[in-house]
This record gives structure tokens, sequence and C-alpha cells, in this order.
């Protein structure tokens, strides 16, 4: 019988990133997404003959950012390399890529796990690279056709070593790597639009062995969800063939999103020796290390950085602090409401509450937010000086997202303010109190549960909105007597 | 006189004091294409309405005093450089509808300097061979004599200057391909440092090796070309980012004192009598010009043809990888699907030494063997470039013969692709360490004319030119012409 925990998995990611630059990796055209086909490819991208690459510089800055926010070598000089292969999206019949001196070499990225455990998972190494274009199969009856809209936009490939040991870890992984990207402001990261894509290599071994199993890349993994379930599947099925006596064939692996399954690519949808050699079309790009220090010099905070300060600083807890500096906009935001109100604990709750749950129901990207980040710092000061209860508070929220309105207009239109003068409430509480004598008897003699029934009373009479501490305050008095 | 006869410095004097219009020059370089062409098939096409456009335009810049450097001079260009809109084949079935959507750099900057086209040239399919017998366009002739190669690849560009069917013309050399054709058709060829001339717009064959550069009659001529077409361009990312002399003010410096290398491996390599009579006889030319002779070795030349024969296959065989009938260019008739697409393409559209060639690259560059033979050759052709370093150490140039012999005939190479190789024995070195060389005439042997090589150190274009000009001021053989 198969017993699963005999097995360990060895896995190792391949993380292609699209670089957010404006023109291509060796031409001058246009990178922007979703343009008309072939419409966004000049001569260079079409592989015209006699035309010649030119690095675009700016991505030389964005891999330096990079390497350094994974702790690597900046490789100097950096060179480039052919890598041949016939596909019709290929329009040179070779990728102009690294081989030998990768830009980025060794290096390393601490993750944290679910239990809160840390664990530094090795970079290989990160090298640029020029992206194919687009075979379309739907639209041509018996023909493909090519978008080379794509072709040649300026891509990074950061390779891990084989150190994740399991689905979770890898998507831990790369969503480091994704926060990571959009902290450097190098990548956009939409996993969606392929901005960001994952191939992940598996294998498994019994516990104990020190030698590697037989490994499968299975590529086309195109969200968190995916490479998550894809690893499982991969895990699973390698553990499968084995214990049925089978060998695990060294191979390419496409995995099927509907399926939840991965299968071998045909033996024709990859090559088996791309021949790689220097390419003589460009000279190795020497970075002087000034240009390397002022990268340096002007490196952003980075997500464990933010985290750590958002611990100290703002004493919020772990698990908040690195939920909230995961999202670099996420974190902004949050910033600018503490700024505004003045309270982080109660910034950070209701944003990774009420404010996310309304931005996920709707879809929306945080910089689309119904409710300015300066409106919920207000709303949440309301609470802060207690013009208005947390409860109350929701509903003011709910009618901001809906009319984008300012939380005061709101509370003031609708009368919401919260009561809070004493006589008033005490008032109150009488009231409930000679309206439910049996309870009051029932509490008297022993049944203390039924105090909270008489807080709901009490804020039902008052319509939400007494002071909830003050009738708490007041009821212990009264119900004492 | 006929106006063809000149030489393009007398020609551009010609038009400078209106002694005759670029029309007019334009017109009887036409005519002399249309009557003497079909015999010797330097042409792949002809750009005639272009060219009396051009010329038009040229002669009212002169009515303007407004004529630019080079103006209403007509040239033709290798089929290797793009022209805009103009069918650019590169000598194969491959291109041979292909009209490119830009032109070359150097294509532009002599339209800059007011030059027309008269046409593109005939070549070696993707400038692969040495007698320009692999064209998909036919064979090329020797002007000297029909039944004679003129030598490749840039054999058009040579034949139709030599034929005075153009001024001159533009060329590229990867092992030899301006030198060894100037040689066998009495041409100056001239192939200037690697990345003096941009490649962008030149149809890659080895990248790392192709240099453009000028086939003309004179060395005078070649200086005037070389000036226009040279310089730093942003496009070709090997190109070097130096000032250019203007070679024409160069070529009259004094020559008195230069040191002259004679690689003595060269003359130990069998060569026929008259190739060591004549270059002999060049260099009591030189000695008299009061340059010094010396003996230089060059230990590791015999590595030459082999690792150019590894290198310039295995970086062609990527080069070439474009031409897959999916975007443009010839595409196979029917394809059964994209393997049948890309096999029959490539197997109808290339010819034999192209397909040679790419087939040698792609087994040099495979896993287990990339080592043992493209490494190796990159190694090897750096102890090539040391030998040249050490060499330039105690000499200015390095002379030797251009080729192991004159012109041989048609078909007689054709089955013995190594005997064909030998052909750029001499030239290849220069290629593989990026330096500049020149080929002059120097002789004549059975009515085909034999060729005398420079080869200079980096960048001393200017010392390569001005060796070679002192030697025509004191001999005849740039003079003659062949008979038509």
């Amino acid at each position: 019988m198969s017993n699963k925990n005999q097995w360990e998995a060895v896995i190792g990611l391949e993380i292609h990133v699209q670089l957010s630059t404006n023109s291509k990796l060796f031409s001058g055209a246009s990178t922007n997404f979703g343009a008309p086909p072939n419409t966004q490819a000049c001569n260079v991208d079409l592989a015209m003959p006699g035309v010649l690459p030119v690095l675009n510089e700016e991505v030389l800055k964005m891999a330096v950012k990079l390497g350094i926010a994974l702790n690597a070598n900046i490789n100097s000089p950096t060179s480039f390399a052919r890598k041949n292969y016939f596909y019709p999206d290929s329009p040179k019949g070779y990728q102009i890529s690294q081989m030998d001196n990768p830009i980025v070499e060794g290096g390393f990225l601490d993750i944290e796990l679910e239990d809160g455990s840390v664990k530094r998972i090795g970079i290989t190494r990160a090298h640029l690279e020029e992206d194919a274009g687009k075979s379309l199969h739907e639209d041509f009856e018996g023909q493909s056709g090519i978008d080379l809209n794509r072709a040649g936009t300026p891509l990074i490939e950061i390779v891990s070593e084989p150190e994740i040991s399991s689905p979770e870890e890898a998507v831990a992984y790369l969503k480091s790597i994704h926060s990571i990207i959009r902290y450097l402001d190098i990548s956009d990261g939409n996993m969606a639009e392929g901005s960001m894509r994952c191939d992940a290599n598996v294998s498994v071994r019994k516990i104990g062995t020190a030698e590697l199993g037989t490994r499968t890349e299975t590529k086309n993994v195109n969200s968190f969800r995916f490479v998550e379930k894809a690893i499982h599947y991969e895990i699973n099925r390698q553990i499968n063939e084995i214990e049925s006596g089978n060998r695990i064939i060294q191979e390419t692996r496409l995995y099927d999103s509907q399926k939840n399954t991965t299968r071998p690519m045909r033996s024709k949808e990859f090559a088996n020796d791309y021949r790689y050699f220097p390419e003589p079309d460009l000279l190795p790009v020497v970075l002087e290390d000034e240009f390397i220090s002022s990268i340096k010099e002007s490196m952003p905070e980075l997500p464990n950085e933010k985290k750590i300060r958002f611990t100290e600083f703002y004493k919020l807890s772990e698990y908040d602090s690195s939920l909230l500096a995961a999202d670099k906009d996420l974190a902004d935001f949050f910033e600018e409401v503490v700024e505004e109100s003045e309270s982080p604990k109660l910034s950070a709750n209701w944003i990774m509450g009420e404010f996310l749950a309304e931005l996920n129901k709707e879809h929306l990207d945080i910089s689309k937010s119904k409710v300015t980040s300066k409106q919920l710092g207000v709303l949440i000061s309301r609470i802060e000086d207690s013009t208005i209860s947390g409860k109350i508070a929701k509903e003011v929220f709910e009618k901001m997202w809906d009319s984008s309105k300012d939380a005061d207009d709101i509370i003031r239109d609708q009368g919401l303010e919260q009561v809070t003068d004493l006589s008033e409430i005490e008032a109150m509480v009488e009231k409930v109190i000679s309206e439910n004598q049996d309870q009051l008897e029932k509490y008297l003699s022993g049944k203390d549960r039924l105090f909270g029934f008489f807080v709901g009373q009490v804020m039902k009479e008052s319509q939400g909105k007494a002071n909830p501490g003050q009738v708490n305050q007041i009821l212990k008095q009264k119900l004492k007597k | 006189m006929e106006l063809n006869e000149l030489t393009l410095k007398q020609q551009l004097d010609g038009l400078k004091d209106s002694s005759f219009s670029s029309t007019e020059l334009t017109q009887d370089y036409l005519k002399r294409i249309k009557s003497k062409d079909p015999s010797i098939n330097s042409y792949i096409t002809v750009t005639e309405e272009l060219a009396l456009k051009q010329a038009k335009e040229s002669d009212d810049r002169y009515d303007k005093g407004k004529a630019l450097a080079l103006d209403g001079i007509p040239i033709a260009h290798k089929d290797i450089f793009c022209t805009e809109d103009v069918l650019t084949t590169c000598g194969s079935k491959m291109l041979s509808n292909f009209k490119a959507p830009y032109s070359s750099t150097v294509v532009s900057k002599l339209f800059d300097e007011g030059v027309v086209m008269l046409g593109k040239t005939n070549m070696d399919e993707f400038a692969m061979g040495s007698s320009n017998e692999t064209s998909y366009f036919g064979e090329v002739k020797n002007p000297w004599n029909l039944d004679y190669v003129p030598g490749g690849s840039s054999g058009g560009s040579a034949a139709c200057v030599a034929a005075r069917l153009a001024s001159a013309a533009t060329a590229t050399d990867t092992g030899g391909s301006i030198r060894q054709p100037a040689a066998l058709c009495g041409l100056t060829g001239i192939k200037p440092t690697y990345g003096r001339v941009s490649r962008y717009g030149m149809i890659a064959f080895a990248s790392s090796l192709d240099q453009g550069g000028v086939l003309a009659r004179t060395v005078e001529d070649a200086a005037i070309l070389l000036t226009s077409m040279s310089g730093h361009d942003p496009k070709d990312s090997t190109s070097l980012n130096i000032d250019v002399p203007n070679y024409t003010e160069e070529i009259d410096n004094n020559i008195a004192g230069l040191k002259i290398g004679l690689p003595k491996e060269f003359f130990e390599q069998e060569i026929p009598d008259h190739v060591r009579k004549s270059t002999e006889e060049a260099i009591e030319v030189y000695k008299d010009l009061g340059a010094e002779i010396e003996e230089i070795s060059f230990p590791n030349i015999d590595l030459s043809l082999p690792v150019y024969y590894v290198l310039a296959p295995a970086e062609c065989s990527a080069n070439l990888s474009r031409y897959d009938g999916v975007r443009y260019g010839f595409r196979c008739a029917d394809p059964k699907n994209l393997e049948d697409l890309y096999m029959r393409t490539r197997d109808e559209g290339f010819g034999s030494e192209v397909k040679r060639r790419i087939l040698i690259g792609t087994y040099a560059l495979s896993a287990g063997y990339y080592d043992a033979y493209y490494l190796k050759a990159q190694k090897c052709r750096r102890l090539i470039a040391n030998d040249f370093t050490e060499a330039f150490k105690s000499v200015d140039v390095i002379l030797s013969p251009t080729t192991p012999g004159t012109a041989f005939k048609t078909g007689e190479k054709t089955n013995d692709p190594i005997d064909m190789y030998l052909q750029d024995i001499f030239t290849i070195p220069a290629n593989l360490a990026g330096l500049p060389g020149i080929s002059i005439p120097c002789g004549s042997h059975n009515g085909l004319p034999l060729g005398l090589q420079l080869v200079g150190n980096s960048l001393e274009e200017g010392k390569l030119l001005s060796a070679a000009h002192h030697f025509q001021k004191v001999t005849n053989w740039h003079r003659e012409l062949p008979e038509l």
C-alpha cells in the first residue's frame, strides 16, 4: 500500500518575469499589452534579414535591482547567448538569452512559511532573455496565426535551487518573488496576462535518500493556485508511478488547469539540444561599479524590511505586518490611512477586514478603490474619538463605498453620531430594565449570560447609537442594585 | 575615352567641373550593362528607373551648387545589402522574392552622399563560396576570360567593376570575399577593421567575421568610398565608436621607412611560380619605395582554415534559421504541417553549399561536440589573433599573395569543396583577427590578374591605403582593363 509519508518532494522553480520597459529588449518597438496582432513588431522583432539587436539599457538597471534584492552577485561583464530552436513564434529561429555570465548569480530569498517559520531558498541565477511571440490556433481554419507583438519583450528568468519541499512552500516563494518585483517596480507581475510565468521542476525521493529522483518540468502554470495544484498533482503522480513499479521519465509536461492534470508535451513541442553559443551581435556588457552602487543607494524598502518596520514602529502583530507588507500598494495604503487615523492597529484591522472584503467582492485593484485612504482614515478616527461605534462605522463604510461620500457627511446627514450623554443612556437603561422584569429576576438569580441581552436591548433602544462602553458600565451599576 | 573608363575620382572631378552630367554617366553605364552584362551576369537587379531619378537629382544639386561628397557617381551594391523596396536576394532562392522593407546603413550612408545606385550585384548564395558559382541567379563570369570564375563571394561586384558596368561596388568579406575576387578580377578591394563599417542591413553570414567594404578600380577610389561608408552606427552594437579619418587624405602619407612583414609560413605554402614571382616583384617595388622588409612568423597560421570552417558555419547555422517560410521569402508549396513547411522550405530554398555549412555548424554546436569544435576553435582564433599582435610589434603591414593562384575555370572546383576553401587560405587570418586587409593588382598570368594582399593593424586602414596607393603610383597593373 502506498504511504505518502515515506516520500519527500524536491522542487525548483523557474520564474519568467516580464520587465516593464517601454520598449523591447533589443528593439525600439513598444511593449504594451493588447495591441492588434503584429502592430508592435518592428523589423528587428520580425527578424528581417540584416537586422541587429541593440540592448535596451533600462533592463540592466532592473536586473541589477533584482539581483540586489535577491542578495545575489552581479556579474560583470555579463554576456548574451543564442538559444537555437525552431518555432513560428520565435522569428529568428533562436532566442537571445544568457548562458555563461548571467547578470544575476548566486543569491537567496527568505520566505515565511504558514507556521511562521522562515526558510531560506537559494537562487541559482537570474538571466535576461527575450520573450517569444504567440501562436493563435483558434481563428484560422487549418492554419495557425502568429502574433509577434510580444516577441522581444524583455524577460528575466529567476532560477531557484531545488530547495523547495512542498507546493505550499513553492507558492510562498513565488508570492515572495512577486512581491519583490512589484516593490522594485520592474514588472506588473500580472500572472493572468503572462507578465509572470512559472515552470516547476519536480522530483520525489524516499525520505532519507541523498540522491535526487528524476525530475519533470511542468510548464504553463499561470496562477498561484495553479502552481500549488500542478505541483501537488505532479508529486502524487510521480509517487504513484514509482510505487506502481514505473520509472519517471525526464520530460517537459504541460499543466491543464481545467482537468487539473499534467501531461507530457509532444516531443516536437520542445527541442532537446538548444546549441547555445555566445551571441556574436552583442558585445559582453561591463557594469561599472559606480552604476551598481548608485542602484544600491536608490533601492526601495523591500517587503521583509517593511514588515519589520511595521512590527516595530506600528506595533502590529507579525501576521498583520507581513500581510500588509506583502503588497506594496496595500502597505502604502495602510500608511496613508494611519497618517489620518493615527491608529495603526485599528487601521490594519479595517484594511484587512472590511476594506479588502469590498475590493475582493468587486475584483478591484487597490488603485481603483472607491474609498480613498484619507476617507478611510477619517472614518477610523471617528471610531477613535467615539463619534460613532465600530458597528455604525461598518454601516457608514458601506455607504461611503456606494456613494464615495466622506464619513462625516454621512454621519451628519443620517444622524449617526453616538449617544454619549450619560443621562440619556441611563434613561434608556432604566426603561429597558423596567420593561424586562422577568429577565431581571433571572439575571439576579444567577443567569449572568442575560447581561448580553440587556446590552442588546439598550443598543436597540438607541438604534445602535449608544456608546457600547458606556452602556456596559451603566448596566453593570444598575443591575447590581 | 569613354566615361566608363574613367576612375571614380576622375568621374567625380568631371561632374564637379561639368564636363558631363550624372545622367550622361549613368546612361553610359546602363547602356553598357544592357550590352555586356548578359554574358557576365554580374547584376541580379538593375534599378534603371531609380538610377536615372537619382542622377537627375544629383545633376540638380550640381546646378544649384549644392553637390554632395559623392554626388552622381553610379555604383552597384552587393545583393547582401538591404535596399528599401528593391529586391534583396543574397543570391538565394530563399530570398528570390524579397523586397527589403528598409535600407542598410551602408546603402543609406552612400545615398546620403549622393551616389546613384545602378543595381544589385550577383554573389555566392548567402556569401558562401569563392567562385560565385553557388548563386541561385547563375554563375558570374570573369571579365578577363569568360571561361573563368570572378572569385567570390562578391563575384558580381568584382566582375561589374572590372567590366566597367559600375564605377565601384560595395562588397562584404567574411573570409576573403572582397580581396579574393579583387585579386581574380584585377581590382582594388579593401576589407576594413571589424566594426569600422556598420553591419546593420547587411545580411548576416558569420556575424563575428562579416565586414563590409569596397571593390574599386584604384586605391584612391576605394579610399573615397570607404570614407563615406565607415563610422559608428548605434544600430550595430559591434560597430566601433571611433572617429573615421578622411582616407583620401591619408593615402598620400609618406611610406618611406614602412616596415613590411613577410610571414614565412605563407611563403612555405605550395604556391605556383608565377604567384611567387609577382609577389617577389612587388616586394622589390616596395624596397625601391623605401620600405623595410622583415621576415616574421605566424606559428598558428595553419589553424586558420579549420578554425574558420568551424566558426563561420556555426554562426551561419543560427543566422540562417530565420529563413523558415513563415514571414517572408520563399515558402514551399502546400505545406502539410509545420514540420513539412520548415523542411521543404529550407530544402528547396537553400542551395547545397549553404546546406553543407548549416549542417557543419549545427554539428559543431551540438551537445557533446561544442567543446571539441566550437570552443576549441574560439581558443585557436585567439592564438591566431595573438600571432598578429606579436607581428605588429615589429612591422607596420603584412604582405602576401592574396590567393594561391589566378582565377580558375568555371566548374573546376565545384566538386571539391576543400580545394575551393583553400582559395581563402591567405585571406581568412585577417577576418579571424578582425584586421583590415587590402588586395591590389600586382601581376598577370595567362591574361588573368594576380593580387597582392596587405594586412594592417586594427584601425590602420590609412596606413594600408597609403602603402597600396604608393604601389599604384609606380605600377600599372591596376590600369589594365579587360577587353570585352
